[in-house]
């Protein structure tokens, strides 16, 4: 009697988790190898149990089925990839990106090197149909904490007007400045230091 | 004495809403910067047609129609895309951007997705998931892709 109830609950569970995973569509998960050769890693954890996949290799894949709710390790092809995720990968926006101008001593004028880079830049923001850039100022520790606060805003506002006089809207564009908190290169008060001259550019 | 702490909690709860009611740039979290066929975002019971440009909210579901496709960009650089007949929904996100610390929770509900992790992932690992209607993704980066239901 005991084995029969025992048994008849079994049934019932595995027949309600039957019920459960067929309630779901079919799903599949890639890794893709990376520009650079590398390649990330996805965990995939079945919510229903069954524990943990780990991909890390290019094209490793997991697939759940309607009927196992079950993740089962496996590569796919190239093409397999191409044919059904083409639409979302041909969406991809354009990778975010940013750059480095640099200033000459106490002025918010771009180094000769860093005029020319900006048509760069621009052109990197001009690619977009949306663009979004974030600009903000650094100086070197040459004058007061007050000063070069106000310096690296007006450098980062500097690459505003020249991005918004050539027609980027202003709202696209958000502008901050740190004076000389976060120097790239460690130097004493008062030293003049090139490289710490700077705007970073990031656009997205 | 009530009264008076009444009032203030009126005045409060004015200030709140015309702050709810205003801009609500600070609550953008992502933008759409590719727009194919019909894209659809969904922000509350609100159904709003999407073009390139358009800004995204936490809780915002971004649908595809049979021949659309959409491309975004969250503020941390996390890039995702959707092909036709999908739907994603964009359900928790937090980033700080001077320490890159920050949440990004998603919910994949239905056709194709690929995916370009960003900053928050690169921070810790534990902040970015990916959930299906089975599973759930641990993202420790970077690019990957998630399909739920069968190719058409």
């Amino acid at each position: 009697m005991r084995i029969l109830f025992r048994s008849g609950l079994a049934a019932l569970a595995a027949a309600l988790l039957g019920a459960c995973a067929a309630s779901h569509p079919p799903q599949l998960v890639v890794v893709l190898p990376e520009a650079d050769g590398k390649v990330g890693t996805v965990v995939v954890t079945g919510i229903e149990g069954g524990g943990s996949t780990t991909l890390n290799k290019p094209y490793a894949a997991a697939r759940v089925d309607t009927a196992g709710g079950k993740s089962e390790p496996r590569t796919v092809t190239e093409g397999e990839v191409k044919k059904s995720f083409g639409g979302a990968l041909a969406a991809q926006p354009i990778r975010p990106i940013s750059f480095q101008l640099y200033f000459m001593e106490g002025t918010d004028e771009y180094t000769a090197e860093s005029k020319e880079a900006f048509e760069k830049v621009f052109a990197e923001v001009a690619r977009r149909k949306v663009a979004e850039i974030a600009v903000i100022g650094h100086t070197d520790t040459v004058g007061t904490l007050e000063f070069n606060d106000a310096l690296s805003l007006k450098r980062a506002a500097r690459v505003r007007n020249d991005f918004t006089g050539r027609g980027i809207p202003t709202d696209s564009i958000s502008i901050a400045g740190r004076g000389e908190r976060e120097l790239v290169v460690t130097t004493a008060d008062e030293v003049s230091e090139p490289r710490n001259r700077r705007v970073e550019i990031s656009v997205r | 004495m009530t009264r008076y702490v009444r009032s203030i909690v009126v005045v409060l709860g004015a200030l709140g809403a015309a702050i709810a009611a205003g801009p609500v740039v600070a609550n953008d979290i992502a933008q759409i910067k590719v727009a194919n066929g019909t894209v659809i975002v969904e922000r509350g019971s609100q159904r709003l047609m999407a073009a390139a440009g358009t800004r995204l909210q936490q809780s915002d579901v971004v649908r595809t129609g049979i021949n659309g496709s959409a491309g975004i960009t969250f503020t941390d650089n996390t890039m995702m895309s959707i092909g036709p007949n999908s739907a994603i929904a964009l359900d928790r996100y937090s980033f700080n951007s001077t320490t890159h610390e920050g949440r990004l929770d998603t919910a994949m509900r239905s056709g194709t997705l690929s995916v370009v992790s960003g900053k928050i992932a690169k921070q810790s690992p534990e902040a970015m998931t990916v959930k299906t209607p089975a599973t759930i993704l641990g993202v420790r980066g970077t690019e990957f892709l998630v399909q739920v239901g069968e190719t058409k």
